[in-house]
């Protein structure tokens, strides 16, 4: 025991003394939660709109009128031809381009029904697709208003069927991104440094050459590993209570469930990344090679996690990968207490996964880790 | 001008005979790129919903019945009461519940108007706005077909033609953003990663008081790099023409140069964060903990730009990736030539060069 407390006491000093390292472990991850969390939005605002109006009448005018007055839209430009339409499009300066054609009213009086050509940029097909439903309620709502100004008494109409849907959201009724973002972010932040210093971590001493120092002491195997990986565990259950406290004081996100019970979690989940970390670190030689695995995996299992793409709309193999991405289980659960106050039973299935899954890593670690070379 | 190969030729050697490295460098983006081809989309599909059926009709089986059709939605419970709806969404087991009144079709036909609750799990807000629309866009094929016999008069129908992706395939947005993170992290972590190296175990020293210059010194430890990082783009741009069908309506030129210039600034940013970094760990971790995110979140890799807050807007421009977003979209995808891209491509230009002036400005000739 007293040797453990040893060593713990020497890496603690070794990560404290480097200065230029403090404020990356701690500043720059929080500093990055708090600025980032604001970026991950998949809402469409602000979109780019343009039009090309070859009919110049007053309904027309009205129709760019509803597309001006929605809040979706902005940077109305007109343009003159379809020719410099589309090399704005293709600059990017426009991304959903109306073009009214000619004769607009005068057919639309005429045949009761007419066509617009709406032209939207499809690279990021998701926004397209979000773009399109702007576009198509606006111009129902313009249809709406056409039926009330122009609807002639020979237009007699049958009460038609309606289904009226009524949507709750529950758990977030403003629909805040944040309220979801913030906690997987700080799950990001978390796995991120525990993973690159505790990977980073014995290959240092290995390429260095301190490893050969302490590999001809007496100390075990075991006392090594828990004295080189408990500094690292302090540090990401640290992270987790400073993330947790911006997470409510800056962005108001809820805490519903239990924060015992998020500890409990983190404090297993926390194992299973400080295995990995060192099952990498006894397998390379040296910190460069440490890091590209490390990095390898930290980029496939973040965006394999469900954090920022949905795990239901990955192809069926893609899912069962994800099972074995420990980032997956923490985001889950972590989004489960904090904002619907799932409790102990609701994510037993996580929680074991996690502890199994540590086991494993840990004891592959151990295994991995030779005294002798 | 003899030396200075020679030294080059050595720091090749280095690296290829780090199998192990060799392997990932080369491994990596291949495997990454299949598997964001693939495997990530952020469409919807296969959600799980509920269905709380109050009524129990013809009507209602029909509705249920062309949901569980569409390939959006997957009927994965049948609950009976109100009660089972948060337990449900605790455990995370559905996504929503479609919750249908009493009566629906005796109200549909005495009323003409019936109702239906879609309860989501807004936890995930876009995939609950998503699930609203796509039920109430399968609800209104319905509603049509049952008023097929009124004419809506004064109708306008916009008739919509997606450009540039017309199959919305999501991955022509996310090999542009993989081939960006990759080149980016692999050469601004690789050179920082070198320099440092040899900062750390003291062989800096060496180098320096060898004949050679020390900007010779640099160019040397960064020469390999460019070559495999282009070999990297090479792979990349390959992969993602066969297997993921991306069109190149560009240049290939075009896209070669901007990709060798965006190799370049990332390499620059490198030294960069070598010079102010005096071990290999705080190099790495500087490169992957201050670059990773910013640079997935910032570029428009994943979330549109234009919807952040403004402040994070004039943020994402100091971010060469997006400029590089930018560029190789608009080669690939739109097929525009230099005239569409001078701007990006000035401006990436100017970051390079800045990149490289601070680092020949912060570099030190005597080490500590």
């Amino acid at each position: 025991m007293k040797t453990i407390l040893y060593i713990i006491q020497k890496e603690f000093k070794q990560i404290f003394r480097n200065k230029g390292m403090l404020p990356i472990i701690f500043v720059l991850p929080l500093l990055q939660l708090v600025i980032l969390s604001n970026a991950a939005t998949f809402e469409v605002k602000n979109i780019k709109f343009g039009y090309i109006d070859n009919d110049h009448t007053s309904t027309s005018r009205a129709l760019i009128e509803k597309f001006n007055a929605s809040t979706y839209f902005n940077v109305l430009t007109d343009f003159p031809s379809e020719a410099l339409a589309s090399s704005a499009m293709l600059k990017g300066d426009v991304d959903v381009l109306l073009q009214i054609p000619h004769y607009f009213e005068r057919n639309l009086q005429k045949e009761k029904y007419n066509k617009l050509g709406v032209t939207l940029n499809a690279i990021d097909g998701a926004a397209a697709g979000v773009e399109n439903v702007y576009v198509t309620q606006v111009v129902q709502r313009f249809n709406q208003h056409l039926k009330i100004e122009l609807i002639q008494t020979s237009d007699q109409q049958i009460q038609p069927t309606i289904i009226e849907t009524i949507p709750l959201f529950w758990y977030n009724k403003t629909l805040n991104y944040k309220t979801f973002m913030v906690p997987g972010i700080l799950v990001l932040l978390v796995t991120m440094i525990t993973l690159f210093l505790s990977g980073m971590n014995v290959v240092r001493e290995k390429e260095i050459g301190t490893l050969e120092q302490i590999n001809v002491t007496p100390i075990k195997k075991s006392q090594f590993i828990i004295g080189k990986l408990f500094p690292f565990w302090v540090i990401g259950m640290g992270l987790l209570t400073v993330g947790l406290t911006l997470a409510k004081v800056i962005f108001n996100v809820p805490m519903i469930g239990s924060l015992p019970l998020m500890y409990l979690y983190t404090s297993i989940y926390i194992l299973v990344i400080l295995g990995i970390g060192l099952f990498i670190s006894n397998f390379t030689d040296t910190q460069q090679q440490a890091m590209f695995i490390a990095w390898f995996f930290t980029v496939i299992f973040i965006l394999m996690s469900g954090l920022f793409t949905p795990i239901e709309s990955m192809p069926k193999w893609a899912q069962v990968v994800t099972e074995f991405n420990p980032i997956k289980y923490f985001v889950e659960v972590m989004r489960m207490v904090m904002l619907k106050g799932s409790g102990f039973t609701d994510i037993f299935p996580q929680l074991m996964k996690t502890f199994f899954y540590a086991l494993i890593m840990n004891g592959l670690a151990v295994w991995s880790y030779k005294k002798t070379n | 001008m003899k030396r200075f190969i020679g030294f080059i030729k050595k720091e090749f050697y280095h690296i290829f005979r780090d199998k192990r490295s060799l392997f990932i460098l080369f491994g990596m983006p291949i495997a990454q790129i299949m598997l964001f081809g693939f495997a990530i989309t952020n469409e919807i599909n296969n959600v799980d919903i509920a269905i709380l059926d109050h009524s129990k009709d013809a009507t209602t089986e029909e509705i249920i019945h062309k949901i569980a059709a569409s390939k959006y939605f997957s009927i994965k419970q049948i609950i009976e009461k109100e009660a089972d709806i948060e337990p449900i969404f605790k455990k995370g087991h559905v996504k929503a519940v479609l919750n249908f009144e009493k009566d629906f079709s005796k109200n549909l036909r005495k009323e003409n108007k019936a109702t239906i609750q879609i309860i989501t799990d807004a936890t995930d807000p876009n995939t609950a706005n998503t699930i609203s629309n796509f039920v109430n866009a399968i609800l209104q094929k319905y509603q049509k077909e049952l008023n097929k016999d009124i004419t809506i008069a004064y109708q306008i129908v916009p008739e919509t033609r997606m450009v540039y992706n017309p199959e919305l395939k999501s991955v022509y947005m996310f090999v542009p953003g993989v081939m960006t993170i990759i080149l980016m992290l692999v050469s601004a972590m690789m050179t920082s990663i070198s320099i440092t190296k040899e900062k750390e175990l003291g062989t800096m020293e060496i180098l320096l008081v060898s004949p050679l210059k020390p900007f010779q010194v640099i160019i040397g430890k960064v020469f390999p790099y460019i070559f495999l990082s282009i070999i990297n783009a090479i792979v990349i741009v390959l992969l993602s023409i066969f297997i993921f069908k991306m069109p190149v309506q560009g240049s290939f030129l075009l896209l070669g140069l901007e990709s060798v210039l965006f190799i370049i600034s990332a390499l620059a940013l490198g030294i960069l964060i070598s010079t102010i970094s005096a071990t290999q760990q705080t190099a790495m971790m500087i490169s992957l903990m201050g670059l990773m995110l910013p640079v997935i979140l910032l570029s428009g890799f994943i979330f549109p730009i234009t919807s952040m807050p403004l402040p994070l807007q004039i943020i994402s421009n100091i971010i060469p990736a997006k400029w590089f977003i930018i560029i190789i979209k608009g080669i690939m995808l739109k097929g525009v030539g230099i005239e569409y891209v001078w701007k990006e491509t000035l401006i990436l230009l100017g970051m390079t060069v800045f990149f490289i002036a601070l680092s020949v400005k912060k570099y030190k000739i005597r080490l500590e």
